[in-house]
């Protein structure tokens, strides 16, 4: 098994929504991974913060987020049979942000792992 | 099998702040003379049948931009659809304009669960265009019963703004004045702040 550390920097001001939003209508942060030479094996997501978000005049909702610096570790199963040498794993963030009182249209960013695979 | 080490670059989600400018919270009507007509549109709600803005000329028109995944959407809900009931009477209508990417797929368990009162319409990228390029939601415009952009709100303001901005507009008299410099003549737009 091997793991891969994706940094990931939110803007000053903003959130995006963890991978389990409390509402179910919200948008989750996801990372997926398309078929490769490696094989995904789960994304490790950090802790959410549960935040307290109140409009002006309605009551306080709690919502499950993400902000400032994280990380999401991707973890890989390496397939007796993989191919040596360099090769490229793709794959997709989506994620969807917010501040305290507008949000953004959900994204979907491309990532890229770029891989040595030895024996 | 010795594992190789991967490694990723740094990947930065960056808020978009396009058509995002700031707009304080408080009622704020615009000049006659400096409203824009508000731009036309057809769209289906979710019975397919097609809705056209000028459907509502003559009406007050509280026009919502908003998704079934916006928090400060969905706060805004209930405030919408007191107003269409306490002043549908009056000639005044909200319609609710979704850019939910996945359509009525999405919109519809949605409003099952939120029940809303007023139509309900699936926007397209041209009408967000024709809008100033909506993409923060919520976006709000307010439209005076001659079809012109009185106020418009990007980002979550208080009840309070709306009602007194549909009020301000519900109050005026439907024609047109000549003398739309200083103070409005109805004593409920007195304390708007129409400057620009």
């Amino acid at each position: 098994m091997v793991e891969a550390r994706l940094p990931i920097a939110i803007q000053a001001g903003y959130h995006v929504n963890s991978n389990m939003p409390l509402d179910q209508y919200l948008i989750p942060l996801r990372l997926t991974w398309d078929k490769g030479a490696l094989e995904s094996a789960g994304i490790e997501f950090p802790k959410p913060v549960m935040e307290k978000y109140q409009a002006p005049g309605t009551p306080a909702t709690t919502i499950s987020v993400f902000s400032g610096k994280f990380e999401l570790v991707s973890k890989f199963k390496v397939p007796a049979d993989a191919n040596q040498g360099p090769t490229t794993i793709t794959g997709k963030l989506r994620y969807q942000a917010c501040n305290n009182v507008m949000c953004l249209p959900p994204k979907n960013m491309d990532v890229a792992l770029q891989v040595d695979i030895v024996r | 099998m010795n594992r190789s080490l991967v490694w990723l670059a740094r990947f930065s989600v960056v808020g978009l702040l396009a058509s995002c400018a700031f707009i304080p919270d408080e009622a704020h009507l615009y000049r006659e003379k400096d409203r824009k007509p508000a731009p036309e549109f057809s769209l289906k709600d979710g019975d397919g049948k097609l809705v056209k803005l000028s459907d509502y000329r003559g009406k007050v028109v509280l026009l919502n931009f908003w998704a079934t995944w916006c928090g400060p959407c969905q706060e805004e809900l209930p405030w919408f659809r007191e107003f269409q009931r306490d002043y549908k009477d009056r000639n005044f209508a909200v319609l609710g304009l979704s850019v939910d990417e996945d359509g009525w797929k999405a919109i519809n368990p949605f409003l099952t669960h939120f029940t809303l009162n007023y139509p309900v319409l699936l926007a397209d990228d041209h009408t967000q265009m024709l809008y100033g390029n909506v993409e923060s939601l919520p976006t709000n415009f307010v439209i005076d019963a001659q079809g012109r952009i009185a106020s418009h709100h990007i980002g979550l303001v208080s009840k309070k703004t709306y009602r007194e901005e549909i009020l301000g507009l519900l109050e005026t008299p439907t024609h047109v004045s000549k003398n739309t410099d200083g103070p409005a003549a109805s004593g409920l737009l007195a304390f708007l702040r129409t400057t620009r």
